[in-house]
Formats: C-alpha cells, structure tokens, sequence
C-alpha cells in the first residue's frame, strides 16, 4: 500500500510527460502525415528517400560515427588515466569537465574558428615557426572537430562513473588469481563498464548525427546535414510538413538508439552522467 | 549540506536583485521586427524616453525566417522591417496595413526617387517606407586581386582563386550570379534557365571558401579570402576596417535591393506604430542608424550632412549608372521558391 | 617513468582542447580593438559597456531566469517523479524511463520544433514556453541522476523506520534524503547547465523580445559579436569557476576535518 501511494509522487510527472512530450510528439506526426492543404499523405516521409535528402543523412551519418568514435578513442584512456589519480572527489573531475558548458558553446566554436582559419592564431604560430598552415576551415573535418570538442564530455563521463564503480579489491583477486593487465582489461574492466560505453555512444550519436548549428557555423555553408535540412524546412522553406516528415525519421534513430539502451542498462544506471 | 544550499540561495537572490533592475513597468508596447544590428540600440531608448512606448526588439537572419516566424503567428508584431520581394509577398498576401502618411510628417527627409524605385514591389507607395538601399557585388582584396578583374562576375570562377572565394549563403543572392552571366533575369522562373545557373554554381562549388552572409565581412577584414560575393553595406563596414579593400560591382549587371518598413495587420496600435516611422525619418534619428549601420540611406537630410568623401564613396552610395543596371529581386510564388530551395539544396549537397 | 609522463602529457592535451577557446575568448574581452584576430591592448571597456547595454542585461536576466525556475520546478517534479519510478514495477518503470529518456535522445531540433507546433496553438510565445521547453528537457537529467541513489537505497531501512513508527515523510526526511541529495544536487547543477547553454530549443520556442544569451549569441554571429558578449561569459564563466572551488575547498576541508577528529 506505502507503495502505491508513493507512486503517486510520480503523478505530477506523468501529467507532464502527456502534456509537453507526448503530445508534441503527435503533432510532429501529424504535420508529417499531412500536406498544405490538410490531405493525408507519406510524401513527406518518403522524402528521406530523395537524393539531396538521402546524401544529407548519410553525410550526417557518416560525420556523427566519426565524432563518435573519435570520442570513444579519446575518452577512455582518458577515463583510465583520470581513475588512475585516484581522486577522492570524483565530482571534482566531472566539474572539470563540465565547466566549459558554462561558457556559450557557440562562442567557444567561435573561437575555434579563430583559432583555426586560415589567418588564425595557430596557422600564425605554426608559420612563424617555419610549418606550413593547416587548412581546416569550413571542411567537413572542421565539423567533426567541433562536434568532437562539444560531446568529450558527454563520452568521459559515462565511462569515468563506471570505471570509477569497479572495485579494487576485483582487480586485486584477479591478480591474485594470475591474470595479466591484459587479461584483466578485457575481461573484467572493459564489460564492467560497458554501459557507461554504450550510454556514451548513446549520447553522443544523437545528438551528432542532428546537429545543425556546429555544421553552420564550422562548415561554411558546404556543409549540409539532416538537421541542416530540417531547420532550413522550417525556418526557411517555409514547409512544415517537409520538415516534420524528416524529423520522423530522425525519431526512429532515436527510438533504435532506446531499445539499445534498454536492453543493456539497468534502470537507467548507466545514463547518469555523475 | 543545509549551509551550501542557503549560499545558494542567497547567491541566486543576489544574483536576481542584480538584475531585476532591468525590468520596467510598460503601458504601451511596440513590437519590432528587423534584421539582425539594424538599428543603433541607442535610437530605440531614444524613442522609449521620448514617447514612454515600450519596444519588443526581435531580429532574424534573412526574410524567409522573417516570414516563418511571422506567419507562425506565435507573436503579433507591430512593425516589420524587410527586402523588397519580401515586403512585395506580405502586400500581396494582404498582410500588410495601408501607412497613413499624414501621420508621418518627417517621411519629407526620405528622397523621392527612392519611393519611385520602391514601386517595383510597391507600385502605389502606400504600405511601405524605405530605410536602407543597396547592391550586391564583389568585395575583394586589392593586395590578391587586380581592380579590372573584377568588372566581370566571371572572376569568382577563375581557378587561380581557389579557395578564396565567397559565395553568398542565401539562394537568391548566389543565383543571381550565374544568372546574370547567363543574361537572364535574376526574377528568372525558368526551369531551363535556373538548371544551367545551377551546373555553373556546382562548378564552382570546389573553388568556394565558404557560403556566407554577414560573416564575409570579418572574414574578409581577416584576410581569409581574396573575394567575396556582398551587399554593399558590408562591403563599406569592410573598407572601414581593412583599407586594403575594394567593391565593385561587375558590368553584367546586378541585384539593388531595398529594405522597407511596413505595419503588418497585427499591429496592435497603428498610430504608435506609425510614430516609430516618423521617428525614424527624423535626421538626427536617422544620422545614429546611419553611422552605426552604414548602408545607404535613402534619407536627404542626412547625405547633405555626410563628408564629400562620403558621399562619393560608390561603395556605400552607388551612381546611377549602376543602379540602372541593377534588378530589384520580385517575389516568386510558391512553386518557383519551391524550385529554387530545391536547386539551393542540391547546390549545397553536393 | 614513460608511462607517467605520456599519461600526463595526453592529460594536458586534452585540458588544453577543452580550455583553449575559453583562454582565447577571455583574453578577447580585455581587447581593446572590436577586431577578432588583432590585439588592440588592454582595456575594461568591454565590462562597462556591458553593465550599460539595456539589451544585454536583459537577455542575461532572462536567461538566469529561466534557468534557476526551470532548474528548480525541474528538480521538485523529477525528485517526485524518481520516487514514484522507484516505487513502480517492471513494467510501469520501463515505460516511465522509455518516456523519460525520449527528451533525452531526442533531437534538439525536434523537441523544440514539436513544442512550438503544440504551444502556438494554445499561446502566444514568450518567456513562458521557453520555461516550459527547459522544464521538459530538464526533468530526465534530474530523474537520471536521483534514480541510481535511490536504487543503491537498501528498502528494509524505510520499512524498518515506519515499522518503528516514523511518519513517511519522517522516514523520508531522515532517511531516504541523506543519501540521496547528492544526486537531487546533481541533478539541479545538471539542469543548470543544460538550460544555460541550450540554443536550440529556445529559438524555437521563444518569442519577440525574448532572448537568452544564446539566442541573443546566435543572431550577433552573422554580423559580428559584440566583445561585450565576450565580457558577459568571461564573468560568467568566472562565478562558475568560483563556485566549484569553492564547493571543492569547503568538503574537502570537512573531509579532512573528519578526520582529524578521529
């Protein structure tokens, strides 16, 4: 009974969720399933399937996996290296990490631009040292760069908390045991912190591959993203149903990214960011 | 624990105090719709003190999320400033109120031929007052670039520039280009004819920097590229800072544009809306934006008052002789937006 | 050792990516010339006009705003929401968290646009979707982060307490609290920043005259950033730096003290 009525609690929460995500969600449906003048129609949806629309996704494909993966490959030697220190306030590191959010992610790339085009601070000191500038602006790479450079965070963080939940005296058996580091890393280190992993790629993936504004800015209008796509239906194309036909497609990335996430983590253990 | 969450709080309230001195208690509101830094801040306190109307600023980047935003109808604005094909659409589509011009004492200031090349999206002056006028053309880097290079649209092909070229990032303005090399209109619905304009820009494609709008400016001053495709009042915020700069705007032809006010049929309070305009018009007012703006200002008052170098400056101020061999872009209807959003994207997709 | 120096070095590395923009950004708002790329000598003038600029403090109130009331009511709701998740079975958990997590995965685009197609049909836009638009984004990190702790919670505890006569919300209080404000703590700061930085959601949600510092950021990056922006986030960036040493001074003072008591 104590149960029940504490579930309770939750009801405010649920009112919430019908209300701004739910029923959002059914607009998005049925301005995708409509057109102008109010018919039911799939065009919009099968509009993923045009050639502009199916090369801007798969770019956008292509450049989230590579953001992704280049997280991955940063984040958990970082992680390793961060559990290394030993730090008793683990909090201390995630603040580190997620200081920076503080600071306007827009300004930031902007500075990033700075840093990086072809007149910038460091082509200026690489050339005044005799080294030929890097030119990296309004490049698909200088999108991959940017996107890599906002979700870090987002990747070390999940593996870090995991990392940090393996206890030592684990190890110390396996050890006892015989296992070498290698033995150890593979079989008992890695699969402890799969789902701080997967909730990284998780968190990671998404919000890269329907990003718009990094390719906006960084791409130099060469660039042209899913979300670039969308956004431009929306706020230039004047065509909502377009828009929203697209954005379905999107859900469904989403949708496949939950059932991923579902079936690996544990109540939502591996999501949490601290 | 307790101690930090009552720090907290009183960091918040301070924090609050801080800046809660910011909030005024309004009677009336003007809603304003512009492009983005197109009024000096300063004019609008100017107003708010002068009149007691408090004003809702909005920006946005270009008209077509003018229009979404507007159409959306999520906010009721008051007064909307816009191009030319644009004030032309909002006028078709009946959205726009018929300005009582009695009201309006200081519109005298605004030069006549202005209104008169208005008439291509106005045709009886009644729904809109210009503000700012202008070209497209080419800003270019004296250093890299020679001055009888750029007379001809052709130079942003030239392989030697790889690299450092501009392309406008706004569909009308890039089209423009291959259009008029091609000695069609830039109004042009022609599928034919926007098809070829489209296998020219692909062609191009590897030779462009970037596609970018107001950013060219910077970019630029900073040296990043030798030319870029502009409007004339970045090209003179340019020239300013980067002596080394030059516009021209090449003999094909080119686009002149006209950014208008107009009330919009949500106007909540037409009189106060049209004390704005006046406002507006009146030289002092009218010399802050100009300074701050420094584009073309269709006002006389204050081109008497302007430097002679200034005033000759072709840069800011065209001669006639190019403005005649200027277009001003006319709205398209749906399907042949349709079209050029189409094309625009397959532009950019590739 | 190689290893310890590699180590470090990457660790550097990787502090010099994260920070390096920062660095650049508040060495520009001490520049005194408006250009990016060329120094123009120091100078405070940038802060002074951004104390000044009516439009700036506006979009700077507007955004700590929405971001403490979204923060909060954001915190309450999900704090309540996590305990009732806790208390539910299997099933209901699992559709609670599949909604949860659906603002979560979602693209930023899609989550504002589909709240601005919902709310233009009932309002107006303003200041107040933008605060409902961060609510809703807000509650899941809050529910992610409260949820573990209550997980790790051992039930015979509470049981035990109301066995012995406690009030729930005693039990509650005395009980179930201690361990898990970390997580509402967390989960508070979390929404903190999210709402701080979001650019996309409030430009699809937001009315005239409403900006935030992003919106307000992304609109000045087509014609040129005002360096009094630059000044804004330095100090914004500063009050954060502050407040985490501080927190990490302060228990890390009372962990020793712990200690030293012993």
């Amino acid at each position: 009974m104590i149960k029940q009525s504490r579930q309770l609690l939750a009801g405010p929460y649920i009112v919430w969720i019908i209300g701004f995500i739910i029923l959002p969600v059914l607009m998005i449906l049925y301005y995708a399933f409509t057109d102008a003048a109010g018919a039911f129609t799939f065009s919009n949806v099968a509009a993923i399937a045009e050639p502009i629309h199916l090369k801007s996704l798969l770019l956008a494909l292509k450049l989230g996996i590579l953001s992704t993966l280049i997280c991955l490959v940063l984040s958990y030697p970082l992680a390793m290296i961060l559990n290394g220190l030993h730090i008793q306030k683990h909090s201390f590191i995630v603040f580190i990490f997620v200081l920076p959010m503080w600071m306007n992610f827009m300004l930031r790339i902007l500075a990033w631009q700075m840093l990086l085009s072809n007149n910038g601070i460091i082509n200026t000191f690489l050339q005044s040292l005799g080294f030929s500038g890097i030119n990296l602006m309004n490049t698909q790479t200088a999108v991959v760069f940017g996107m890599v450079y906002d979700y870090l965070p987002f990747m070390l963080l999940p593996i870090y908390n995991s990392l940090v939940r393996i206890r030592k005296d684990i190890i110390e058996a396996a050890k006892d045991l015989g296992a070498n580091n290698v033995t150890v890393f593979f079989k008992i280190i890695f699969p402890l912190t799969l789902s701080g992993v997967i909730s990284g790629i998780v968190m990671v993936f998404v919000p890269a591959l329907t990003s718009f504004v990094i390719s906006d800015l960084l791409g130099g209008g060469k660039v042209l993203l899913i979300g670039n796509v969308i956004e431009q239906s929306f706020m230039q194309g004047m065509d909502w149903h377009l828009g929203s036909g697209l954005s379905l497609v999107l859900m469904v990335f989403v949708l496949v990214s939950m059932a991923f996430m579902n079936g690996k983590g544990k109540d939502g253990e591996g999501t949490a960011v601290w | 624990m307790k101690r930090k969450l009552c720090m907290l709080a009183l960091g918040i309230a301070a924090i609050f105090t801080l800046t809660a001195c910011g909030s005024s208690d309004s009677k009336e509101t003007l809603t304003v719709l512009n492009y983005g830094k197109y009024v000096d801040p300063e004019v609008i306190e100017m107003f708010e003190e002068e009149t007691g109307i408090h004003v809702d600023y909005e920006e946005y980047v270009n008209p077509e999320e003018m229009y979404t935003k507007y159409k959306a109808g999520g906010i009721d604005y008051d007064v909307i400033c816009t191009s030319d094909y644009m004030v032309e659409r909002l006028i078709s589509e009946g959205e726009a109120l018929e300005i009582d011009f009695s009201n309006m004492p200081l519109k005298e200031n605004l030069d006549d031929s202005y209104f008169e090349f208005s008439k291509a999206f106005d045709p009886e002056n009644k729904y809109s007052v210009p503000y700012f006028f202008g070209t497209v053309g080419i800003l270019y880097n004296t250093k890299m670039v020679d001055a009888s290079e750029v007379q001809s649209w052709n130079v942003l092909w030239d392989e030697k520039y790889k690299d450092q070229i501009i392309m406008a990032n706004s569909v009308r303005d890039t089209f423009l280009v291959p259009l008029k090399l091609k000695g069609y209109s830039s109004n042009s619905t022609n599928e034919k004819e926007l098809q070829e304009a489209l296998k020219m820009l692909e062609e191009q494609k590897p030779l462009v920097y970037a596609y970018l709008v107001d950013e060219c400016g910077d970019e630029m001053i900073a040296e990043n590229a030798a030319m870029a495709l502009v409007y004339s009042g970045e090209a003179a915020y340019a020239e300013t800072m980067n002596p080394d700069l030059d516009y021209s705007v090449p003999a094909e032809g080119s686009n002149m544009w006209i950014d208008s006010w107009l009330i919009p049929k949500t106007c909540k309070n037409q009189e106060n809306a049209e004390k704005f305009l006046d406002f507006l018009c009146r030289e002092d007012v009218a010399m802050k934006n100009f300074e701050y703006v420094y584009y073309a200002t269709p006002n006389k008052a204050v081109y008497d008052k302007l430097d002679p170098e200034l005033q000759n400056d072709k840069t800011i101020f065209p001669d006639e002789e190019t403005l005649n061999n200027c277009e001003i872009y006319r709205c398209l209807d749906d399907e042949s937006i349709t079209l050029y959003n189409n094309l625009w994207k397959e532009l950019k997709a590739k | 050792m190689v290893k310890k120096s590699i180590e470090r070095i990457y660790l550097i590395l990787i502090f010099l990516f994260l920070y390096l923009p920062i660095g650049v950004l508040i060495v520009l708002s001490f520049n005194n010339s408006k250009s990016r790329v060329q120094w123009g000598g120091f100078t405070l003038h940038w802060y002074q006009e951004l104390f000044r600029s009516r439009v700036i403090m506006e979009a700077f109130y507007t955004t700590i705003t929405i971001m403490l009331a979204a923060s909060i009511i954001a915190t309450l709701l999900g704090t309540m929401a996590a305990l009732g998740i806790h208390a539910m079975k299997r099933r209901g958990k699992a559709i609670m968290l599949g909604a949860t997590n659906i603002p979560l995965l979602n693209a930023d685009i899609v989550t504002g646009i589909s709240l601005m197609l919902l709310l233009i049909r009932f309002t107006r836009l303003g200041v107040n979707t933008v605060l409902i638009a961060h609510i809703t984004f807000n509650i899941p990190y809050v529910i992610l982060n409260v949820l573990p702790k209550l997980n790790s919670l051992s039930p015979n505890t509470y049981e035990a307490a109301l066995d012995l006569g406690a009030t729930p919300f005693y039990a509650f209080r005395k009980i179930i609290w201690p361990d898990i404000k970390g997580g509402v703590f967390s989960g508070f700061l979390m929404a903190v920043t999210m709402s701080l930085d979001d650019f996309s959601i409030t430009y699809f949600t937001k009315g005239a005259g409403v900006n935030t510092l992003s919106t307000m950021i992304y609109t000045e990056m087509k014609k040129g950033i005002k360096p009094e922006m630059y000044a804004l986030s330095t100090i914004l960036f500063l009050i954060a730096l502050i407040l985490l040493l501080l927190m990490n001074y302060r228990s890390s003072k009372k962990s020793s003290e712990a200690v030293s008591r012993i």
